[in-house]
């Protein structure tokens, strides 16, 4: 396997720098809420998590589309690299959820309209990773990941809108109604820049761990198809 | 009004949970690579001894 490209590297060291900076923004810069203190500053990593887990199961879905239509294995290395990063970011997303709500609700869980969406969301792609393991020719197993994502991929929209297609303690941090949820609260430009900040920062972060997810899926496959040369 | 005691010790609670799955996928990408490439020169090598 190739050493990293360049731009990999630079993509590494992006990383990091706007991980420290989303902490600077986060600790330094955005101003301490006034009704629920520091455990609001959980916020701009839980939503820039969720964001890039949604983001992930779309790219998923579109990978999902291209091996449909070209047939080749690489787009099934993008999809199965992308459910894998998404389920680890969405995973963070609902423990940070979980773990904010406690103080603001009360209660670590309730079978809210958005939490139970997001825990369908993330068992349905659990799901893939599991019964994608169970078949083991690659082509079939590809046909299968690319339909079972597009379908799983109508989750993700499900779950962004469910706070405004059903009732919700969840705060719609979109939109004018901020205040309005059990812990929702209304937000200070500083707080606006921080949050834009940290979903920029995890988009490149998302970017970066997903090239080199597919690095390690393709170096998978040159094993396999070593493998195989070694059994004739 | 959150008791600001109990607020930071919640705050806290949550970045060590991001950092701790976000290092453990990281840790795992790692050995994952660091085993495939042992898998890939055990096999390189018994393909040239053949």
């Amino acid at each position: 396997m190739k050493a990293q490209p360049l731009v990999l590297k630079i993509m590494n060291v992006a990383s990091g720098l706007l991980l420290a900076g989303s902490l600077a923004m986060v600790f330094l810069y955005a101003p301490l809420e006034a009704v629920m203190n520091h455990v609001q500053k959980i916020f701009y990593f839980h939503i820039s998590n969720a964001w890039v887990g949604m983001l992930g199961f779309i790219v998923a879905a579109f990978a999902g589309i291209m091996f449909l239509v070209k047939k080749d294995l690489k787009w099934d290395i993008v999809e199965v690299a992308a459910v894998e990063i998404s389920l680890v970011f969405f995973l963070i997303a609902i423990v940070t959820g979980s773990i904010w709500a406690r103080p603001s609700w009360g209660t670590w869980w309730t079978w809210d309209a958005r939490l139970t969406t997001a825990a369908i969301l993330e068992m349905v792609y659990l799901a893939y990773m599991l019964l994608r393991q169970g078949i083991e020719d690659p082509d079939r197993r590809a046909r299968f990941g690319a339909v079972y994502t597009l379908i799983g991929g109508i989750s993700v929209p499900i779950t962004f809108v469910s706070i405004r297609l059903w009732q919700t303690i969840h705060p719609a941090i979109i939109g004018t109604e901020s205040a309005s949820a059990q812990g929702g609260f209304a937000m200070a430009p500083a707080m606006l820049q921080t949050m834009f900040f940290c979903l920029f920062a995890f988009s490149v972060i998302f970017a970066t761990l997903l090239w080199h997810r597919v690095r390690l899926g393709r170096l998978a496959q040159q094993v396999e198809l070593q493998k195989l040369e070694a059994m004739q | 009004m959150i008791n600001p005691v109990v607020s930071l010790k919640y705050m806290l609670a949550g970045y060590i949970a991001i950092f701790s799955i976000l290092g453990i996928y990281l840790a795992s990408l790692v050995v994952r690579w660091k085993n495939l490439q042992r898998d890939l020169q055990m096999l390189k090598d018994l393909q040239e001894k053949k």
